[in-house]
């Protein structure tokens, strides 16, 4: 098992000034395992997963892929996020591109592989997302939902090792949401390492493998999705669920 | 139809005269506007510096600029400087300076203005697709900036050009001068001559801006 682990976090603090924001975070990730982090807003999971690709400089604590360490920071990390693809809350196209050169510049540019090769891979993925005819595009011309489709597609165009997706429905109309949840589920039966912030609780159960459960800044559960929705270990996660379950509360007459 | 006013441009050199106006009005804010795009980028850059010192110092520079009406800044610098230093300079080479000055604010103000414009998500996502720091102010904050920028440097441009015709009160010849000189010299002859000249002047700053207005709209509508 040791030799599978494709991300491993140890002792991971981080502080804003005054206030820590993750507190010594132990944390492995296997490959092809989908971990799904939970927890109140402002309990840390941005931040954890900012830190993983090194957007955010940890205070203490290290993290590795594959063995080298992202938080040493300098030339390395560019080299390093070029293995772990992030899609973001924000709708984080580039504005002034259009669908296809989005997807292309990176991959073009920062791995200096062939243009032709890219598109290739471009447009295979367009057409699985469903967005293949929009490829002459530009962002402001989409909705929502396609644009954190394409904004995952420009991310695989990369062929990263590891996704972290940070709560990229949150913004999306709910109709939206499905049609990109659905790219997530596809990606991760084909054996993608990811790890996903999110608040659909239902799309946590059915896409993750391990549920991660952060509370200020630490991680108090670690399970499967089964145990971790129907008995969890703790108090704390058991009220966090509460709140999304909606009882008939009202008393008739 | 003998006291016609249009023939005011027919006689002597006058119609070239007027066009040497306007190019003296264009020359002096074409080399503001040309000094003043690079001088305006760094001032801008440095405007955007968290620096308390930067802060103040480009604060006092764009504001003390911009509440001073431009033509004291221009009797300051013809005859204001020459009082005070002794340096003689030329009605020409004053109008570009002081043009420069407060091109170069309004310049800045306008670079900063589209550099904080970009939001930090797009700096956050070029770095996730491993751009280092020249790849993301190469591919994704400068074309940005540019397309915020270009059309306003554009409007800038024809702002700089219209209020040249100030340098008249330092002495210098430019086209409302000329269209003056005329006006005066025909008084006698052709009383409505006032109504072509300026109507004349009017339409050749229609025609030296309205060209660089379609350019900005256009680039907006594409840029948008």
């Amino acid at each position: 098992m040791q030799e599978n682990v494709q991300l491993q976090v140890s002792g991971l603090k981080k502080q804003f000034g005054a206030e820590t924001v993750l507190d010594g975070i132990d944390l492995s990730v296997h490959k092809g395992e989908v971990v799904v982090v939970l927890g109140p807003s402002g309990c840390g999971k941005s931040t954890l997963l900012r830190c993983m690709n090194g957007l955010e400089t940890p205070t203490a604590g290290t993290i590795f892929l594959d063995g080298e360490e992202v938080t040493s920071g300098g030339k390395l990390i560019t080299r390093l996020r070029q293995k772990i693809g992030m899609v973001f809350q924000s709708y984080d196209l580039f504005p002034h591109k259009n669908i296809m050169d989005n997807i292309t510049l990176a991959p073009v540019k920062v791995q200096k592989r062939p243009k032709k090769e890219v598109e290739e891979q471009a447009e295979r993925l367009l057409k699985r997302v469903g967005l293949w005819e929009k490829k002459k595009a530009y962002p402001r011309e989409l909705s929502g939902g396609q644009k954190q489709r394409v904004a995952i597609v420009r991310a695989l165009c990369m062929n990263p090792e590891v996704m972290l997706f940070d709560e990229i429905t949150a913004a999306l109309d709910p109709e939206m949401v499905r049609e990109v949840l659905d790219v997530m589920l596809e990606l991760a039966e084909q054996g993608m390492t990811m790890v996903i912030v999110t608040h659909e609780m239902q799309f946590a159960r059915a896409i993750a493998d391990r549920i991660i459960f952060l509370d200020h800044g630490h991680i108090i559960e670690d399970l499967d999705p089964e145990s971790f929705f129907t008995n969890p270990n703790t108090q704390r996660a058991r009220d966090f669920l509460q709140t999304f379950a909606y009882e008939k509360r009202r008393t008739n007459e | 139809m003998q006291d016609s006013g249009i023939n005011v441009f027919f006689m002597g050199k006058n119609f070239l005269r007027l066009l040497e106006g306007l190019g003296v009005t264009l020359r002096i804010s074409l080399i503001a506007v040309l000094l003043s795009l690079p001088l305006g980028i760094l001032f801008g850059m440095f405007m955007t510096w968290k620096n308390p010192l930067a802060k103040a110092i480009s604060r006092f520079y764009l504001e003390f600029i911009r509440i001073m009406p431009q033509l004291v800044l221009l009797f300051i610098a013809y005859f204001g400087v020459t009082r005070a230093l002794g340096w003689n300079l030329s009605a020409d080479v004053s109008a570009v300076i002081v043009f420069t000055l407060w091109g170069t604010a309004e310049m800045g103000d306008l670079v900063r203005g589209a550099l904080i414009s970009i939001p930090k998500h797009q700096y956050d996502s070029a770095a996730a697709l491993g751009m280092n720091k020249a790849q993301t102010f190469g591919y994704v904050v400068v074309p940005q900036t540019l397309r915020r920028l270009i059309p306003l440097t554009i409007n800038l441009t024809t702002r700089m050009i219209k209020t040249t015709s100030l340098v008249v009160l330092i002495g210098m010849t430019e086209v409302l001068k000329v269209g003056k000189q005329i006006i005066d010299a025909n008084r006698f002859e052709y009383p409505t001559a006032a109504l072509w000249v300026y109507g004349m002047i009017f339409l050749l700053y229609f025609l030296a801006c309205w060209p660089i207005s379609m350019l900005a709209r256009k680039l907006e509508k594409r840029w948008r």
